[in-house]
């Protein structure tokens, strides 16, 4: 099967403290940062959208790939905030990548795993020799209702995953790649409304939780595989505690979840964040490190992979701009005024 | 809710990219492409040129009264930027908390220019970023 050939990721610089939010709603802080386990997130600057992380995170993704942009055959952008209604994101990327003309594009939206169904559509698309390299983005700058839970978590960032199949310049195989989907109405939103509604606290059952541990128990049973077989396991992070439970239900421990556990401390970048946990561990792991990865989208899906590190991921490895280096780099934080005028909510007349 | 033109969707490459040109007889490159060599004139071999997009401030500005355009950006910091490449070329430098002076080192980021009212066109372009 195909494999990982390169990966870059971008957050915004800007950060927004969970005390912050809190003040202005009279919520209690402490109980917000400990029931969710997160202590900030990542803003959008004004000049940013789910676009432009996008290609700043595809630009990445060539560098460290190391491969000419013309020879990327299709390119598709997961998201829950495309700037456009209509006007394809993966439109934008083409160009500002260089593909040339010659490419395959399309939009997706999957709520959050609209990325990881990105990547199986290049598997695909590579294996069937259709094409040489495909393009997976996970990209959002989600908002959240003021004064819902929400607003504490949703976060923006994106990561970009391309696929081959060069034995020479695979960094990581994936070995196997299944999804579990169902009709779940957990969490939506209508054309035209500017805020998502979810069935509330009582979502994570029959949403999140269903999904990625079936997706996960579906994975083992095909590949023969168990949670002591993976080195590391990404799961989808709507909030830090949510994938924590995930991987102790499955049997995995606090080490394997650590290096790919973003959410935290960036928040929760809804089509970024298994992609961006992804990357964060590809970013430590070593040849021969096996890797779980279950994305979640509601809906609700989760897709899940069983990802093998290949030898060729030291030789490349100086190409990466580490997502730990971008979780550190010139962090900014603003104040609830500044976190509404980033997000267009207030404007001078 | 401005109507684009046949020249912007011309531009875009070149606003994305910093797609130049080289006057491939005497080695010069430009940003924004030229149709003919300063240098060569009728002997000018003109080629598209890809600049990398690092470079070095050389003078910048503060705006701190903007054109309506970018009304809601202010203060904001444009600049001359001499690529590593060649050129010097104009364009916004992101204020990320790095240090906007003479000599800072920049790469190109990709950003929002602009946004033509709730149901225009968004306008992509590089923008400069202190590294
Ligand atoms: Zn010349």
């Amino acid at each position: 099967m195909a494999g990982i050939v390169g990966y870059g990721a971008h957050l915004p610089i800007y950060r927004i403290k969970v005390e912050e939010i809190a003040k202005v709603w009279n919520d209690d802080a402490s109980a917000i940062k400990n029931g969710l386990n997160i202590s900030e997130k990542t803003v959008p600057g004004r000049d940013e959208d789910a676009a432009t992380i996008a290609v700043e995170a595809a630009r990445r993704a060539v560098k460290h790939a190391g491969i000419p942009a013309t020879q990327i055959g299709a390119v598709y952008v997961g998201s829950e905030s495309h700037p456009y209604a209509v006007k394809p994101t993966a439109t934008i990327v083409m160009e500002a990548i260089g593909t040339g003309n010659n490419v395959m594009c399309a939009d997706l939206e999957f709520a959050c795993k609209a990325g990881t169904a990105g990547i199986q559509m290049a598997i695909g698309l590579v294996d069937s020799n259709m094409i040489k390299y495909g393009m997976s983005i996970g990209s959002d700058t989600s908002q959240g209702r003021p004064g819902d839970a929400l607003e504490y978590t949703a976060s923006a960032g994106g990561a970009a995953f391309i696929v081959g199949k060069e034995k020479n310049e695979i960094i990581a195989n994936i070995l196997k790649t299944i999804s579990y989907t169902s009709d779940t109405p957990d969490f939506w939103r209508r054309e035209g409304a500017s805020f998502p509604t979810h069935s509330g606290r009582f979502t994570g059952e029959p949403g999140y939780f269903r999904h990625v541990i079936n997706a996960s128990k579906l994975l083992f049973e095909e590949t023969g595989m168990k949670p002591s077989d993976f080195k590391y396991a990404v799961f989808h992070q709507p909030n830090g505690k949510f994938p924590t439970n995930a991987a102790k239900q499955l049997g995995f421990s606090e080490n394997q979840i650590k290096p790919g556990l973003l959410t935290p401390i960036i928040g929760n970048t809804y089509s970024g964040s298994s992609m961006l946990g992804l990357a964060a561990t590809l970013d430590v792991a070593k040849a021969g490190d096996m890797i779980l990865v279950t994305s979640f989208g509601s809906g609700a899906g989760s897709d899940s992979f069983a990802i093998e590190v290949t030898e060729n991921t030291d030789g490349k490895r100086k190409r990466i701009v580490p997502v730990s280096a971008l979780i550190e780099k010139d962090r900014k934080y603003i104040d609830y005024s500044t976190y509404l005028k980033n997000r267009g909510s207030i404007m001078k007349t | 809710m401005e109507k684009p033109s046949a020249s912007l969707w011309r531009k875009i490459k070149a606003r994305y990219n910093l797609i130049g040109n080289e006057c491939k007889n005497c080695g010069t490159r430009y940003f924004p492409p030229r149709i003919v060599c300063r240098k060569c004139g009728r002997k000018s071999k003109m080629s598209d040129f890809k600049f990398n997009g690092d470079g070095e401030i050389v003078s910048f500005t503060k705006i701190s009264v903007p054109p309506d355009t970018f009304k809601d950006e202010a203060p904001y910091f444009v600049g001359v930027v001499k690529l590593a490449e060649g050129p010097q070329v104009e364009g916004h430098i992101i204020d990320n908390g790095g240090k906007i002076a003479i000599g800072t080192k920049v790469r190109a980021a990709f950003r929002k220019m602009y946004v033509d009212g709730d149901e225009g066109l968004i306008y992509y372009h590089y923008k400069f970023e202190p590294v």
